[in-house]
Formats: C-alpha cells, structure tokens, sequence
C-alpha cells in the first residue's frame, strides 16, 4: 500500500502545488487522481518516485518511507507512464521496452525476450520490434510507453495522463486494454487524467483534487456519483451523472421477455400466437436469431416479412455483462421504447421495455440508498 | 596546363603529401574542439546562466585574428602545424558550443523524464539518452566547423610554409604561377565537399531512428 501522510508540496517559486494531501492507495487496484488543470496531480504523482520531494509529510511505500531506499532503486520498482509515451527515439521499440530490465542487470538476451513478451501482452505485433518510435502510430507509442513500464515487472505503475494525446477511438481501446492487463497482473496503479469519465470507467478508487492541491473527494466511482461530497465535485462530475451513474447497475437482473421474438420464417400460427393483444411489437431475428428489427403484429405477414421495412432496434445490449445504462440506451434509440438484450454473441435472449428498465433502475437505487444509511449509520 | 601538380621544392611534400597534411591540420583541431565543446555544452545545459557568458567568450575568441594568436603561440610553440591548430580549434568552438547546446535542449522534457523516472542517474542520462539524440545536432555543427577549418587552414603559410595546400598560394606569388593558386583553391575546395560529404554519411550510419523524407512508415 502507498500512503501519502498529510504531504505539502511548495516550489521554489511559492506556488503551493499540494496542501496538506493524505491518501491511503489500496494494492493491486486503480486508484485515480482526477481534477481541473493545474491542480497538483502531477506534483503528487512524482512525488511517488521522488521526481518531486515534499515539502513537508511523508510518503511510506508497505509501510517503510520512501526516502529509505536509493532513489534509482527506488525509480526501478515503479513503472512510469506519461503522456506522449516519452520513447527514446534513438532506439528500436524492443530497446526502448528493455531498458529498465537493462538498468537491473539483466543480460541483453533475456532482457530482449521479455521485451518481447510484453509487446504480446499489450497488443504489439512483434514485426514492430526493430521498428523506431517515429514509424509507429501514437497508439501504438503509447502501448509501448506501456509495456516499457511494465517491462521489469515493478509492483507500481504510476500513470500521468497515458491516453490523452491519442483521438477517443484509440483512446477507449488503450484503456479496455490496460483493464485486461489489470486483471491479469493486478499491479497498484495510480492514474492521473483530467478527464472524469475515464476516471469513472477505470478507477476502482478515485481521488477528486481541487485548485490549491487539495483533496475534495476520495470515493469509488459509484459513490462519487451517486453522493459527491460538494459542489465542486458535483460540478466537476458534469451534468449526466445519474444516467452515467447507471453504469454501475448490473443488467443481470432484468427480465427480459422471449415472448415477442419471432424468426423471420415464422408461419402464421405463431405470429398469431406471438402478437397477442398486450405485446404492441414483435422484434424480427434471422435464422441465427441475431435482431433484424421490429413490426407491429398486424404488419407481419408469414412468409413475406419484409425487413427493409421493420423499425430499428437501436443498440442491443449484452444481458448481465452490460450495465442499466445500455439496456436504458437501446430502450432510448429505438422508436419502440424496447431494448433488445443479448448473449455474448449477439443471439437475442429476449427483450424489454422502458417501463420495466425504469423500474430496475427505481430498485437499484432503492438499495444503494440503504447501503448508504448503511454508512451513515455506521 | 603543365606543371599543375609539380610542388615546388621548398613546400617538402609532394600534391598528395600536402593533402595529408592539410587533412591532418584541419581536423586535428575540429576533434580537439568537440572533445572540448561535450563538456563546455553540458555545463551551459546544467546552468543556464553560464550559456550567455560562454558564447560571448567563444565570439570574442573567433574575432581575434589569426595573426595575433600565432604572435602570441609561436614564442611557446615556434613555427609548427601546433601553433596553426591551437587557433583552428579554438575558432571551432563557436559552432560547435552552440550546436550541442542546442542538440541537448532538443531532448524532449518528457523523453528525459522518462528516463529520470526508469532510473537513469544524470551520468547514464546524458551517454544514453542526451547525447545520441542529440548527434544531428552535433554533425550539422561539425560540418560547418570542419568546412571553415579546412578553408583556414591556409593562413599557417604566414609562420613559415605551414599552411600545407595554402603555401602553395604564396608558392604561386613568389614564382608567379598562377596555376599553383588554382591547384590550392581547387583542392581545397574538394577535400571541403568531401569531409562534408563523410560527415553526412556519418550521421546516416549514427541515426537510423530519424524519420527519412519519403521513407515509408
Ligand atoms: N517546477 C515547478 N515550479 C513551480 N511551479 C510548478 C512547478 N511544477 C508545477 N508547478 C505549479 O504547481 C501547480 C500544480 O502543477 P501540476 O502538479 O503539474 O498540476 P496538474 O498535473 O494537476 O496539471 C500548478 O500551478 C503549476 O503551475
Ligand atoms: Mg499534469
């Protein structure tokens, strides 16, 4: 565990970065510094590998300070990412993963083999190896930044801003990537980003700074939504937060009706069986019973079910995997006020509506407000 | 053209002897400059405020006449190649301070906090990190400073024939051929393309990691 003990950083110049900060950063999970420009994030982060010393406080690293051991040593056990990844653009991608195992004295061919192995574990295909940072894109640099930091297996990642020099496409596959690699290694990562929704998405621990350096919230994502400590925090989250806040809902407890699925080669009887009065639409699937679309009962026609003319499903959503807020989503995007919920390869496993979402979401909240009287009380 | 490449005897070399010779009195002093330049540099990237004095000072130095350095030289070195050289490098530090100056501050910040953060300490920072990226830099420097000193070399005529192909200039006054002066400036002009052309291929060899024009990603 990382432990930030009441830490005060003033530069030279007077400006007070960080007041009076503690944190306690749980093992082997994201925790992440969020806030506005400016407000000390990066200070605090450097200041976990001594590239910044406090002013005052102290940082303990398992319980023993950080300034008990070689700063260099120290360096090596944490992996460091930044923005614009930071290669040495004089040396080849496999160079640049293995210049800590390098550093610790690891020979050059066993050091180039695990280099090796970690452009696999991030998604590099290993003809990139002899390639120079310049000929790669900046997703890839960034994937490299991150297989370089991971490169002598430190127990720390410290991670400033990895994602934010990329476009939003690259940048949400970089961040599923680095929860895949989190689940498999399970290191103690501190991520810093000025932006809320990818704290949200990847911190299991969030850590909200305000101007000044000063802590205004230490939550998990959840309970930043769902309770954010003032109005600084509250503003800081945006304006959507409870529709974002279902993210955290499981879907899993929906449930979804088969009963208005039909194949596109249903015969008559079933149609007819099917589109009993309460059920205002059928949705569609193809033989392999992937969403085609939805009509109303009477426009279907056995044999002749024309699917250029059937309603759209908006976006299906995968049923225990995705959260309320897809199925609300799918519920929103098609003109029916349906959602289509599917399984992992995108067969229908039934559908639901509006009405029954709105209702799921009523129950979640009804029982995470007694988690939080829960709290309370305790 | 007869008697182009016939040296008169009192120069002691034959063309390409001279040619040695010149090569020798130039680049000498363009290695002595660099090797003197590297730290210099890193001192001025170290503390800024030492970089405005310095280059002042290299200035001043390259604006001293040749003449008056080899007056003062020759009472310790007489009338050898050395005396010629010592002014040669110094004049080299002009270019060469500033280019690797430069080419250490064009390390990007997050390249070097990079490193920091790996653990390189200053040492390792510096021969693995500053100084290879900032090899273009450099040669772009060398280029001019051997280019000048090859051009410079000349004025050693004025202490005694030790300006190697430049004596050939003042061969050319004494015994009034004219083609002895077109043979200096020529050769000169040659050896000049050549070492430039040497360097740049250097550089090619040193930095493969530069994106090439039209080179495909
Ligand atoms: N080396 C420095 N000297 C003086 N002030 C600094 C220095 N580094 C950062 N600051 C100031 O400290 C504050 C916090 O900076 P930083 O930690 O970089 O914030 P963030 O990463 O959250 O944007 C800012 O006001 C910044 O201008
Ligand atoms: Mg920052």
């Amino acid at each position: 565990m990382i432990r930030i003990d009441s830490v005060t950083k003033r530069y030279p110049d007077g400006t007070v970065a960080v007041d009076r900060l503690s944190l306690e950063i749980p093992d082997r999970s994201i925790t992440v510094l969020v806030g506005p420009s400016g407000c000390g994030k990066t200070t605090t982060l450097r200041m976990i590998n001594r590239m910044v010393e406090p002013s005052e406080g102290s940082i303990l690293l398992d319980g023993v300070d950080i300034q008990a051991q070689p700063v260099n040593t120290l360096r090596r056990s944490m992996g460091y990412v930044i923005q614009n990844a930071g290669l040495f653009q004089h040396r080849t991608i496999i160079d640049n993963i293995a210049t800590v195992p390098r550093l610790l004295g690891w020979s050059k061919e066993r050091s180039r083999a695990r280099a090796a192995e970690l452009m696999e574990r991030v998604g590099l295909d290993s003809s990139l190896a002899r390639r120079y940072p310049y000929q790669l894109s900046g997703g890839q640099q960034q994937r490299v930044g991150v297989a370089r930091a991971l490169a002598a297996d430190p127990p720390v990642l410290l991670m400033d801003e990895p994602f934010s020099a990329v476009d939003p496409v690259v940048r949400k596959g970089l961040q599923d990537e680095l929860l895949r690699i989190q689940e498999e290694l399970g290191k103690t990562i501190v991520f810093v980003t000025h932006d809320i929704d990818e704290a949200i998405k990847l911190g299991t621990m969030v850590a909200v700074m305000r101007t000044g350096g000063k802590l205004a919230q230490f939550a998990p994502p959840a309970e930043l939504l769902s309770a954010p400590a003032d109005d600084f925090v509250e503003d800081f989250l945006g304006t959507d937060r409870g529709i974002r806040r279902l993210s955290f809902f499981p879907s899993g407890a929906l449930k979804l009706e088969s009963g208005p699925v039909v194949p596109v080669d249903a015969d008559a009887k079933k149609l007819a069986a099917r589109g009993s009065a309460d059920v205002p639409y059928l949705l569609v699937t193809d033989l392999d019973g992937k969403p085609l679309g939805w009509g109303a009962p009477q426009d279907l026609t056995a044999g002749e079910i024309a699917v250029g003319q059937l309603l759209p499903y908006g976006r299906p959503f995968v049923h225990g995997k995705d959260s309320l807020r897809a199925a609300l989503d799918g519920a929103v995007l098609s003109p029916t006020g349906w959602s289509v919920g599917v399984d992992g390869t995108g067969r229908v496993v039934g559908v639901v509506s509006q009405a029954v979402i709105a209702e799921a979401i009523r129950n979640a909240h009804a029982e995470g407000r007694t988690d939080d009287e829960a709290k309370a009380v305790r | 053209m007869s008697g182009f490449f016939d040296i008169p005897s009192d120069l002691q070399h034959s063309y390409l002897g001279l040619i040695g010779l010149h090569l020798r009195e130039a680049l000498i002093p363009v290695l002595v400059g660099l090797l003197v330049s590297l730290p210099i540099a890193q001192l001025c990237v170290r503390f800024r405020w030492l970089y405005p004095p310095v280059l002042g000072v290299t200035t001043v130095l390259y604006a001293v006449p040749s003449l008056a350095f080899f007056v003062f030289l020759i009472d310790y070195t007489g009338q050898s190649e050395t005396t010629v050289m010592i002014p040669l490098a110094v004049y080299s530090l002009v270019v060469l301070v500033p280019a690797i100056v430069d080419g250490v501050r064009s390390v990007p910040p997050e390249t070097l906090a990079a490193a920091t953060a790996m653990g390189l300490g200053a040492v390792r920072r510096y021969f693995q990190v500053q100084l290879p990226i900032a090899v273009p830099a450099i040669i772009a420097g060398l280029r001019v400073a051997t280019v000048s000193s090859i051009s410079l070399v000349s004025i050693g005529m004025l202490i005694g024939n030790q300006g190697a192909l430049g004596n050939l200039l003042n061969d050319a006054n004494i015994y009034h051929r004219p083609e002895l002066a077109v043979n200096a400036v020529l050769t000169m002009a040659a050896l000049a393309i050549l070492a430039d052309a040497a360097l740049v291929l250097v550089r090619r060899v040193l930095t493969p990691w530069m994106p090439r024009k039209g080179a495909a990603r």
